[in-house]
């Protein structure tokens, strides 16, 4: 059976489409059949991202009306076999499409994939509940300050009032070494916040910037955010996977020093 | 920074939880810092009737519970009101 899944997260970015692209090629490197969805209508980046912008040829708004087959707007991505990408228009806007549209869109689409990953845009209008309406579960994507705390409450109430049965929570660009100061929340504080299930907490790394950069996303090699997004996928499939330790490697002088710190 | 400075000082981490807190009680239940205020004048109105209290550090706070009922969470009204003297005025 297949699941579709949107990443949102109320404020813009905050890492949406890092995190789309991350856990759609994850997937797909574990065998299953992906699709990933850029629902952000006039402002498509995940095909950037996913480093396929030179091979569009149509996209989903050519889709919904009926331009071209869901297949000829289809990517595959040839790192990934069973990874596909379909792409958003540029030259549109959020008004192009509707939620029934979408919803159509998808359930063809579930014919064939195992998880439809759908990229959506920042903001609570038009664009977001075209994201949402066809979408079985959520992943909430904020960063650990008051601002992307404030939106991803506010997307949790109106998912909550979508009837969404399951909502997850990742926190992305974490500072360990902030935290420890205590110049940052820590993970169980915006837990305990906007509460809601933990599935991922990826570190703030230089490396999703330099993965960024190349058009490759960065899932299962070996680095910090790698791993985390790698985690993920993991529990996304229902994998128990525990949490890394951010910690490890940090010397025995700053984590005594770490002590004096803490209040 | 002067040593009492250095001990005295709030993280950010603290003051940016205690601001959350208290924005996403309002956007919670869509209600303004303004009613909020109106609720704590009214409360302290009635309770001083009865007892004195100190209407300075009274706190009333609306939060989401942390475990889901039958029907999601519920939001509650939490009131915290210091009483000077029990036995009336």
């Amino acid at each position: 059976m297949s699941e579709v899944i949107v990443v949102t997260s109320g404020k813009g970015g905050v890492g949406k489409t890092t995190t789309s692209a991350n856990v759609g090629t994850g997937l797909a490197a574990m065998g299953k059949k992906v699709v990933l969805i850029d629902a952000d209508i006039g402002l498509r980046n995940l095909d950037v991202v996913m480093g396929l912008e030179n091979r569009i040829v149509y996209n989903l708004v050519d889709v919904v009306e009926n331009k071209c087959r869901i297949k000829q707007a289809l990517i595959r991505d040839k790192r990934h076999p069973s990874l596909y990408l379909m792409p958003s228009a540029q030259t549109k806007d959020k008004t192009a499409v509707t939620p029934e549209q979408m919803v159509k869109m998808i359930n063809q689409l579930r014919e064939s994939f195992d998880y439809i990953i759908l990229d959506c845009p920042a903001g609570i209008e038009q664009g977001f509940k075209n994201a949402i309406a066809g979408a079985d579960r959520a992943l909430v994507v904020t960063t650990p300050e008051v601002s992307a705390i404030r939106d991803a409450d506010r997307i949790i109430g109106l998912l909550e009032a979508n009837e969404f049965k399951q909502i997850d929570l990742i926190i992305n660009r974490l500072r360990q070494d902030m935290v420890r100061r205590g110049e940052m929340m820590s993970s169980s504080d915006v837990v305990d916040i906007l509460s809601i299930p933990l599935i991922g907490i990826v570190p703030d790394d230089e490396n999703v910037v330099i993965a960024t950069n190349q058009g490759e996303p960065l899932v299962g090699n070996n680095t910090l955010a790698g791993k985390a997004y790698q985690n993920i996928c993991y529990r996304v499939v229902g994998k128990e996977t525990p949490f890394i330790e951010f910690d490890k490697g940090i010397s025995f002088w700053t984590r005594v020093s770490g002590i004096f710190h803490k209040n | 920074m002067g040593i009492k400075h250095f001990f005295s000082r709030k993280k950010s981490r603290e003051i940016a939880k205690d601001r959350l807190k208290i924005l996403l009680i309002s956007d919670r239940v869509n209600c303004s810092p303004e009613m909020m205020e109106m609720i704590k004048n009214d409360i302290a109105k009635v309770i001083s009737k009865y007892m004195k209290i100190d209407t300075q550090t009274m706190e009333i706070q609306i939060s989401k519970t942390g475990n889901k009922g039958h029907e999601g969470k519920t939001p509650m009204l939490y009131a915290n009101i210091p009483i000077l003297d029990i036995h009336g005025k």
